[in-house]
Formats: structure tokens, C-alpha cells, sequence
């Protein structure tokens, strides 16, 4: 069954104010499209986890879409601080929520598969358990030394970009990947967003690729260059100078409402954001061809 | 003799402390420098593990965020972030691990989390990222930052990752094992205090100690470094032609 949907449409019928969105990718494949859309459909009292909540949630929060973060490491990754986060975080107009990157994913990965906590080894640094309840220490039931437990995060929605889907929401992706299997699965709800939209017999060509089958998926939109200032592998390249720009941009209110009006509020589509960034960027970003060898899966007739 | 920057001299050496055919989880800034380094020097058969799931990368430029696409091109194997942490860090995959801060203690607490009251805090930083286990699993740990009293006080505000103490001894790591400053290097003593074991070129012990923000004591065996050669300059400046890090 086609689950092909226009992302206005997608974020409507799947994204509620006061939900716990997930917008997974770890600096590759953030899908900035939906964010973007969300902060259009004016969403509110949401709670934003993220392990890198990254400059996708720190326009979320100047947006007023944020009600509370979840994350593990909250800087912009390679520049410094997330100013707006960290502005109202330091204000206390903001609920915050903190782990490890490693308490995260496992969060996610107790989600994904069904249990109610997943086991770490102890670290010996106590003061994030301190301040954070959700960390508990129990014994090893086999006699071994204790482990520290993390209960499972469920997100409502959980987003993801791929770099191509077919219309059942069966997802090739390459490159980093992050978080995006676990988030996928942990989620009650998922909407991709895809480069490329493709025939089932692409994907059925290549399985090993799959890593979010379309079982999990309830919509799939075709959003080309979805993930900018983030990447896609083999498609574009990340905007290193927009994650710089980024830093002086969002300490400055004025500025920083201006960019909204006209990168976000001004724009109908990611289509027009793309024009908007323009020919000498498009081609500043593009890679050079390095294609993978391909495999021979054979044929058993 | 060429004359080379603060960042510069940490940077060559921390490359030197490198061993070859260590596996290395590598940050990015002067760690992915000094890494890249050793590897074009005395260590061509490093393994380079970064956090955002690439194994054995080889990039082409330098990377400014450390989930850049450079990293995954020629790579060996990309993993998610759950198996980097579960299969590789925690299993015990990882002989050396690079750590960074705002604050150091004298016993090789870091704190990478707020200054301040948590629940009220006066400057929020990134947080733990990785470091928290990264400290706890590595086998050992090595620290590159400038030294400047705030930087390295007698307590951290927050202890995001375990340095030397009684904890210590149920942890498979052996922590932070070395701190590299622009004006020397720190080791732990036996009783996990970190003490001054080396002086760079030019720079003095009153200084290392002015610089603290505990009693430092030093070595009874306190060396000198060997300044960077024009070999090792000449490579890490190719690294980062644009001078991001290396200021």
C-alpha cells in the first residue's frame, strides 16, 4: 500500500502539539524539511529529543515550537555553543532532560526492541545520575558486578530523511547512521522524508541496504535536499559555513527572527528554499562521483 | 628552528604519545589533528574509530564536525551509534581515547557540563557526548588543553567523566593517562594526583604552577620536550590549511 504522502500532509495528520518528536540523524540526514514544516504548522509544547539536538532544535526553540529537550550532547557540532538552547536552558524557560550519548541510544535501542530497560557497564562519574533519576544501578542476576539501567524512550513521531524510499517506505541509507534504526523502531509514528523517491525493484535489488523497512513506516514524502545545512551522503555536502554562520546568527534576537521570517515562514516548500540558497551554493555542495562496487546477490530460480 | 603556535605544539605532541597499530576513538579539533598526524609519522597502522560510527577513516580534508561525509569515503566499516558504543567501546575495543573539557581536575575529573548550580546554571556547556564512557572504557585517555588556571581547578562543578579515585578501580580503563598543555605534560602519580612530567620549549615550572589551580608538584625526573620538527609542522599544516584549529 502506498504510504506517499506531501509533507504538509504528513506533519498534520502525525505531528500533535505536546507530542515527543525524535528527529534522529547524527549530523548526516537531518531532516531540516520537516522541521521546518512543523515550525509553519506553528506546533507547540513539544518535547525535542535528540542525542545532537544540533541547530535543527535550536530553530525549533527560537520558533517557540519546544517545551522540553532530551539530549546527550548539546553543541554545534565543530563550532561551539547552541545559543538559543542554551539561552533558555541558562533562563530556565526551558525543561531539560540529560544523559550520555550512550544512555540515549540505549534508550532508543530498549524501544526498538520491545523492553521496558537495556544494561550499560557502570562508569564510576555519578554526578548525571545525581541530577538524572531515570539512572538506576541493579544487580547482575548472574552474580557479575552491577549494571546501570536506562528505561526506554518511546517517542510519538519519530522523523528521519533517507537518501531513497520506495512508496511502501522500504529506506536505503549509507553513510553514518547514526540513531535512525533505533529511532525508527522506538516511535509510535514515522514519517520519511526521501532524495529520491524509487521503484520497489530498486530496493529489492539491493535488501542489505534496507534499514528502515516500510513495516515501521506510516509516511514517505519526496523532499530533495531535505537534510541542508545537515547532508546526504553522495548528494550534497554539509553547509560548514552555514553551521558557522549559524553561531553569530542565533546569538542576535533580531537576526535570528528575521532568518525564521525569511528561510522558514516566507517559504512554501523545501523546493523553494533550495532555489532561495542559490546556484553558487548548489554547486559548492555538490560531491564528486564515488560509487560503491556492486555485489552479486544471484539469482535462485 | 620554525616557529609554531600553542595549538601547534599540542597537537605534535600529542601525536607523538601514539603508538602505532593502536585502535583510537578520535574527537574532532586538535585530537583528529594530533591523530592524522601519527598517522602520517610514526604510526601508519593506527585504526581511527570516530563516535558518529566510521572505523578506520581516512579522510581526504579536514573534518569540522565529526559526523562529516570525508570520514565515511574510504572508510573500512561504518556502524551505528549503538554498536560504536556497545561492540566497540564498551566490549573493550578501544586502547586510547581523546577527552576534552572546560574543566580538569587535579585528579583527572572533567567536567564538560555546566559551571555553576546544575539546576540553576550560570554557563551551560555541551555536555557528556561520549566522554562519560570514553573515560570509564578506553584502556587509557589522553587530554589536549591550553593550561590556564580556570581551566584546571583543585574540584570540577560537575563530574561528567571519572578521573583517578577509589571508582576508578572497577572500571576496565585506566583513565586519563596524559594531559597535554601548551606549556607541558601532566601524568597521575601513583596516587592519582596529575603532576607535571614534561616542560615545552621556553616554558617554566613557576609557570605550569602559576597557570594551576592546585599546588602542582612535579616530577622528580621532569624532561623536556623535543620542539616540533619542520617535518611534523609541514604536515599538520597541510592538515588544516585554513588554520580552524591551529590558531
Amino acid at each position: 500500500m502506498s504510504k506517499l504522502s506531501t509533507l504538509p500532509a504528513a506533519i498534520a495528520a502525525h505531528v500533535h502539539d505536546g507530542d515527543t518528536l525524535y528527529l534522529a540523524g547524527f549530523t548526516h540526514l537531518i531532516p531540516f524539511a520537516a522541521a521546518h514544516e512543523i515550525i509553519r504548522q506553528r506546533r507547540k509544547d513539544l518535547t525535542l529529543a535528540r542525542a545532537t539536538p544540533d541547530i535543527i532544535y535550536d530553530q525549533m526553540a527560537a520558533a517557540g515550537c519546544a517545551r522540553k529537550i532530551i539530549f546527550s550532547y548539546m553543541g554545534n557540532p565543530g563550532v561551539g555553543s547552541l545559543h538559543v538552547l542554551r539561552r533558555l536552558v541558562e533562563s530556565g524557560a526551558l525543561e531539560w532532560e540529560e544523559y550520555s550519548h550512550f544512555g540515549m541510544i540505549t534508550r532508543l535501542a530498549a524501544a526498538a526492541a520491545g523492553l521496558p530497560f537495556l544494561p550499560m557497564r557502570p562508569t564510576g562519574a555519578s554526578d548525571l545520575a545525581n541530577v538524572n533519576p531515570a539512572y538506576r544501578r541493579i544487580p547482575d542476576p548472574y552474580g557479575g558486578e552491577d549494571v546501570v539501567v536506562l528505561p526506554a524512550l518511546h517517542p510519538d513521531v519519530a522523523i528521519l530523511h533517507v537518501q531513497r524510499a520506495d512508496e511502501n517506505g522500504n529506506a536505503h541509507l549509507w553513510g553514518i547512521l547514526g540513531e535512525q534504526k533505533e529511532a525508527a523502531f522506538a516511535a509510535r509514528r514515522v514519517i520519511l522524508t526521501a532524495e529520491e523517491i524509487v521503484s520497489e525493484d530498486v530496493i529489492r535489488r539491493d535488501p542489505n541496504r534496507t534499514l528502515i523497512p516500510g513495516l515501521v513506516v506510516s509516511a514517505v514524502c519526496h523532499v530533495p535536499h531535505a537534510a541542508h545545512p545537515s547532508y546526504a551522503q553522495g548528494y550534497y555536502d554539509r553547509d560548514n559555513a552555514f553551521y558557522l554562520e549559524w553561531d553569530a546568527l542565533s546569538q542576535d534576537e533580531a537576526r535570528l527572527q528575521e532568518w525564521l521570517d525569511q528561510w522558514v515562514y516566507a517559504l512554501p516548500d523545501r523546493a523553494a528554499y533550495w532555489d532561495k540558497l542559490g546556484p553558487e551554493v548548489h554547486a559548492r555542495l555538490t560531491p564528486s562521483p564515488r560509487p560503491s562496487g556492486e555485489v552479486d546477490y544471484g539469482g535462485y530460480a | 628552528m620554525t616557529p609554531y603556535s600553542p595549538s601547534e605544539l599540542m597537537a605534535v605532541n600529542a601525536a607523538r604519545l601514539l603508538t602505532d597499530g593502536k585502535v583510537v576513538f578520535v574527537g574532532v579539533g586538535l585530537p583528529n589533528l594530533a591523530c592524522n598526524l601519527a598517522l602520517r609519522t610514526h604510526a601508519p597502522n593506527l585504526t581511527l574509530i570516530y563516535e558518529a560510527g566510521v572505523i578506520g577513516a581516512r579522510p581526504e580534508r579536514l573534518p569540522l564536525s565529526i559526523g562529516d561525509p570525508t570520514l565515511v569515503t574510504g572508510a573500512a566499516a561504518v556502524a551505528g551509534m549503538y554498536d560504536i558504543f556497545a561492540l566497540y567501546l564498551q566490549r573493550g575495543l578501544v586502547d586510547v581515547g581523546f577527552l576534552g573539557g572546560a574543566q580538569i581536575s587535579r585528579t583527572g575529573d572533567i567536567n564538560a557540563t555546566v559551571i555553576g548550580d546544575y539546576a540553576g546554571p550560570r554557563t551551560r556547556l555541551p555536555g557528556s557526548g561520549g566522554s562519560m564512557e570514553i573515560a570509564a572504557w578506553a584502556k587509557q585517555c589522553f587530554i589536549i588543553t591550553p593550561h590556564q588556571k580556570r581551566r584546571f581547578p583543585d574540584k570540577v562543578d560537575f563530574q561528567t567523566s571519572l578521573g583517578h579515585g577509589p571508582a576508578r578501580r572497577a572500571l576496565p580503563g585506566r583513565g586519563p593517562q596524559a594531559v597535554v598543555t601548551d606549556l607541558g605534560i601532566l601524568r597521575p602519580d601513583a596516587s592519582g594526583e596529575l603532576v607535571l612530567v614534561a616542560l615545552h620549549p621556553a616554558a617554566t615550572l613557576e609557570e605550569a604552577q602559576a597557570n594551576t589551580g592546585w599546588p602542582l608538584q612535579s616530577a622528580p625526573d621532569l624532561a623536556a620536550t623535543a620542539p616540533p620538527t619542520a617535518d611534523e609542522l609541514a604536515l599538520l599544516r597541510a592538515l588544516d590549511p585554513d588554520r580552524i584549529y591551529l590558531k
